[in-house]
């Protein structure tokens, strides 16, 4: 059984000095979203899609959508949004966000998504 | 980072946190050594699923560098940021995410004690409570009476009452068909109420009977030695008696100073940082998130954007509010599925519904529609079991 000493941690001095890492990874993406220079830099709304879509390569009901082309994700939640696609739950989903807000999504996707903020670590 | 809780949003958050930025040390100190889900745990308390399908190990965590702590925590010192476990180990944290689900209140309803949910289970925490249920029902014979109890909100999962009312009367139409099912509840309204009341109208007439708060439903006490639960109106004898108790946030929560006089956690809508405690963030059941539901899909959608705001806050840089999406599936049978969607951003201080995004499944759809949704259902769960756990 570890023992108390064993595992105490003092806090993390981690950070220092990662400024300068950070700003070369946010430099490296193709596409500055406003507002968001962090390396990670996940538009509003992207984050929750994984609940349902899964990394490419799995096999499902649910398409994936990490490294589709941008302008296919915004047409399909564009047309979700106007009840012009076929849905059961996306037409309800789509319908919370902006033209602006799909489309950082959709570029967000094309880039590889959650996958390729595991590629852009400062 | 500490992360106490691995649930769908602990568990979420810690990987979501290695995932962004691998040179985090991350701990998760969760004291059980396999999760149960309960999305799904309706379908093995009717006889549809294993129990084994719900059960999820945290080798998958440990394969991404997080060390998982297979004890409890029992105390959280918020001046030194440390956290204390069951042998006396401690954890000092930078920032600190509390995802410790719910206590079920063994002190709420008269009668419904820790011993009482042995003789009248909740299986509202998935595991032996699930396998209890399941035994019960099995061994009630043909002609029994089932009795579920159903709390006033805020609960863990809003829908699932419903869902579970559903599919144990679909295990009584095809196994005991003599049998009836009455649901007592709370409340006069419910989540996806003009979809499961139509559905039972039509799958489980002279079986289902529903009771409002209105109409007397409300459970005021129960007496397990004479499996018997009490309304204002009646006493209710049950061959099985499911009691869903009124519910807080998780113990630790109080202890940790995060709770509010309700019992559950109030937080900042675009951080997830507690109100009450800066520097702890707190994510899932436990947490007030406005009009955000108290589900597993919200769990994961938030345990990754308190991960994103997390990242920001310890490199310095200004949190960007963040829309959360949720989405919530229930079977009212094995081939007919339902949802209700909805969207959320940070609005006055809470989690407020996106206008015009969100609802539930159409009134009238087809047997297709229905059967489409159950099986979106299941990839639902598979994928974030497969993200979370695997």
């Amino acid at each position: 059984m570890p023992t108390a000493a064993s595992l105490r941690r003092a806090p993390s001095r981690r950070f220092i000095g990662r400024g300068g890492r950070c700003f070369a990874a946010a430099v490296a993406l193709p596409f500055a979203i406003g507002g968001q220079a962090a390396a990670q830099g996940a538009p509003s709304g992207a984050l929750s899609c994984s609940g349902c879509h899964q990394p490419p390569g799995a096999d499902g009901a649910v398409p994936s959508l990490a490294g589709r082309p941008a302008e296919e994700i915004v047409a399909a939640l564009t047309q979700f949004r106007r009840g012009e696609r076929t849905a059961t739950v996306m037409d309800r989903i789509a319908k919370g966000f902006t033209d602006d807000e799909i489309r950082a999504i959709a570029e967000w996707f094309a880039r590889g998504g959650e996958q390729s903020a595991r590629n852009s670590q400062p | 980072m500490v992360v106490v809780g691995g649930g769908f949003a602990g568990a979420s958050c810690a990987r979501a946190l290695k995932r962004l930025d691998r040179t985090l040390a991350v701990t998760l100190i969760e004291p059980s050594a396999r999760f149960t889900a309960c999305p799904f745990s309706n379908p093995v308390i009717a006889g549809l699923r294993s129990l084994e399908a719900q059960q999820f190990g945290y080798d998958g965590l440990r394969q991404e560098v997080i060390e998982v702590v297979p004890l409890a925590a029992t105390a959280i010192d918020v001046q030194e940021s440390r956290v204390t476990v069951t042998d006396g180990s401690t954890f000092d944290y930078q920032r600190l995410v509390m995802a410790p689900g719910i206590e079920l209140r063994f002190d709420a309803l008269p009668g419904y004690d820790a011993a009482a949910a042995e003789r009248m289970p909740h299986a509202w925490k998935a595991g032996a409570q699930t396998a209890t249920l399941r035994r019960q029902l099995e061994a009630m014979e043909d002609g029994g009476v089932v009795v579920m109890s159903v709390p006033a909100s805020p609960y863990r999962c809003p829908p699932g009452p419903y869902e579970r009312a559903s599919l144990i009367a679909h295990y009584l139409k095809t196994r005991k068909p003599r049998s009836k099912l009455l649901v007592l509840d709370a409340k006069d309204r419910f989540s996806k109420q003009s979809l499961f009341e139509p559905a039972w109208q039509r799958l489980y007439p002279d079986l289902l009977e529903w009771v409002p708060l209105s109409f007397g439903g409300e459970v005021t006490a129960a007496e397990p030695s004479a499996m018997t639960l009490v309304t204002d109106f009646a006493r209710h004898r049950a061959d099985v008696a499911n009691v869903i108790p009124p519910q807080s946030a998780g113990a630790i929560a109080t202890a940790a100073g995060v709770a509010d006089e309700t019992g559950w956690c109030p937080i900042d809508p675009v951080t997830f940082e507690s109100r009450l405690q800066p520097g702890i963030h707190v994510i899932g059941d436990a947490a007030i998130a406005g009009a955000m539901p108290k589900s597993a899909f919200a769990a994961d959608s938030q345990a990754k954007v308190c991960a994103a705001q997390v990242v920001s806050l310890l490199r310095d840089e200004t949190p960007q509010a963040h829309k959360l999406v949720n989405t919530c599936y229930s079977l009212v049978a094995p081939d007919f599925g339902i949802s209700v969607a909805g969207v959320y951003e940070p609005r006055d201080g809470l989690l407020a519904e996106v206008e015009g995004a969100g609802g539930v499944s159409p009134a009238d759809a087809p047997a297709s529609f229905r059967a489409q949704e159950a099986r979106y259902a299941e990839a639902w769960f598979r994928t974030i079991t497969t993200a979370v756990f695997g």
